[in-house]
């Protein structure tokens, strides 16, 4: 029980320093939000995103905006602790190195959400679709963990290569087409008005995705910080 | 220097007997299939070939686990021979597929899960290389490829099972198969006896490649040893 306590301080901590950190700043929050928003605009040329393409397509560009604008989320904030020798200090402090995992994970997880938060409403408003329904939340919240627990040990990993802005991206993304994929069809689906035992495998696969590479990343992540 | 040990000449040998019998066997003695001729007999390859890719991603991925519990360089050096024979077979495999499928499917390529699941399974283990390419400390190379081969391999179920909750083409010869799979037909015996021993034969050309990989490994291994002994 003291073990566990102990667990959730180093995390909250990690957390918090995160949190405090872009709350000065904000340059990883802007980043991610303008990228997003851009990346929105250039699907509205590239694809001509009329009534009828909408309905279909939406899940799709959403899905295509969240990869994009996280990778480069979780690129900057691992690559911040590498910089100026924070990941050291961070590994030095007599705390479980999961701690610093799953603290690291929440505030990348953490930048995600608020970046969707933003992306929903507004590209509601530009495109005269709702997509603030509970269901369609449910799937982004899923998937953005799946998301999330595979990129922050890659990004570790990545930070510590010579090639590291250019490797996250081909490192993440080929694992990352399960929770892509279900969560493209599951939201598809909701806009779409499907009935819930059609989404519902995808629903599934989703939770399978994200409850094996979190406990995966959970036994991994000591190695890939090991020095 | 460790000369070329016997077994591998003899190994060697062997391979290459197996290899041309499995040829006269695909080419000779199994029987033109009645509806699909010719071309069927690149199935017989095809699937000795992509097993070939799959048997040794799962070996990467187990070595992968081996080095990480007890840290022995050649577990790195059997997981990065491994990855790399397969890669080739796979895509090999993937070329044959295209052969067959453009008289059959009338197309070279669709997207189906099988399809869709074998490029990605490429891009994860070109993934892999270019990781181990970034990284010049051998040690936390070894360790970033072992965990990358089995997240990889991990992950390739679940793209699999997420692309066939789409429709599937692919024909299934081993066991059942779709009632939409195009391009499919039941063996006969002597299809049979080519099909088993091309892959038997695969299975040994892998062995094969895979010593002679992992000796040119330990050997360069070696090398970079001695160039940071130098360099130092």
């Amino acid at each position: 029980m003291k073990n566990f306590r102990n667990f959730i301080r180093a995390l909250t901590a990690v957390v918090r320093k995160d949190m405090a950190a872009e709350w000065r700043s904000r340059e990883l929050f802007t980043a991610m939000l303008v990228f997003a928003l851009l990346v929105i605009l250039i699907f509205n040329f590239a694809l001509e995103l009329d009534a009828r393409a909408r309905a279909s397509i939406t899940s799709g560009v959403l899905w295509v905006t969240f990869a994009f604008a996280g990778t480069l989320g979780l690129n900057r904030s691992m690559a911040i602790e590498k910089d100026r020798g924070c990941l050291d200090g961070l590994l030095l402090a007599p705390v479980d190195r999961s701690a610093i995992y799953f603290g690291k994970a929440i505030s990348n997880l953490v930048f995600m959400f608020v970046v969707e938060i933003v992306v929903l409403p507004v590209y509601s408003v530009l495109y005269n679709i709702n997509l603030v329904n509970p269901q369609l939340l449910l799937v982004i919240f899923l998937g953005s963990i799946g998301y999330v627990a595979v990129g922050t040990l890659l990004s570790t990993m990545a930070v510590q290569a010579r090639t590291r802005d250019i490797l996250l991206p081909i490192l993440l993304f080929p694992l990352v087409v399960p929770v892509l994929i279900a969560a493209v069809k599951a939201s598809g689906g909701i806009l779409q008005d499907f009935a819930w035992e059609e989404i519902q495998g995808w629903v599934n696969l989703l939770i399978v995705y994200d409850v094996i590479f979190i406990a995966i990343a959970f036994m991994f992540f000591d190695f890939v910080v090991e020095e | 220097m460790n000369p070329k040990p016997r077994w591998l000449n003899i190994l060697d040998t062997l391979t290459t007997i197996f290899f041309v019998v499995a040829v006269l066997l695909v080419f000779v003695y199994a029987p033109m299939e009645r509806t699909m001729g010719a071309v069927q007999k690149v199935f017989y390859f095809h699937v000795a070939t992509a097993w070939v890719g799959m048997l040794g991603f799962m070996v990467a991925a187990v070595v992968g686990v081996l080095y990480l519990i007890k840290g022995e360089q050649k577990y790195d050096i059997m997981g990065l021979a491994a990855i790399e024979i397969s890669l080739v077979f796979f895509f090999v495999a993937i070329i044959m597929g295209s052969i067959w499928a453009r008289p059959i499917w009338n197309t070279w390529w669709t997207w189906d899960p099988r399809l869709t699941t074998a490029t990605i399974v490429e891009l994860i283990y070109a993934a892999y290389l270019m990781l181990r390419q970034g990284i010049e400390d051998p040690d936390r190379r070894a360790r970033f490829g072992a965990v990358y081969a089995v997240l990889g391999f991990l992950s390739v179920p679940l793209t699999f099972i997420s692309i066939r909750m789409l429709r599937t083409i692919h024909p299934v010869v081993v066991g059942n198969s779709d009632p939409g799979a195009e391009g499919s037909f039941s063996m006969s015996g002597p299809m049979k006896t080519a099909f088993f021993f091309s892959l038997f034969t695969f299975s040994v050309l892998f062995v094969d490649l895979f010593w002679h990989r992992f000796r040119m490994g330990k050997l360069a291994a070696k090398v970079e040893e001695l160039r940071l002994k130098i360099s130092a």
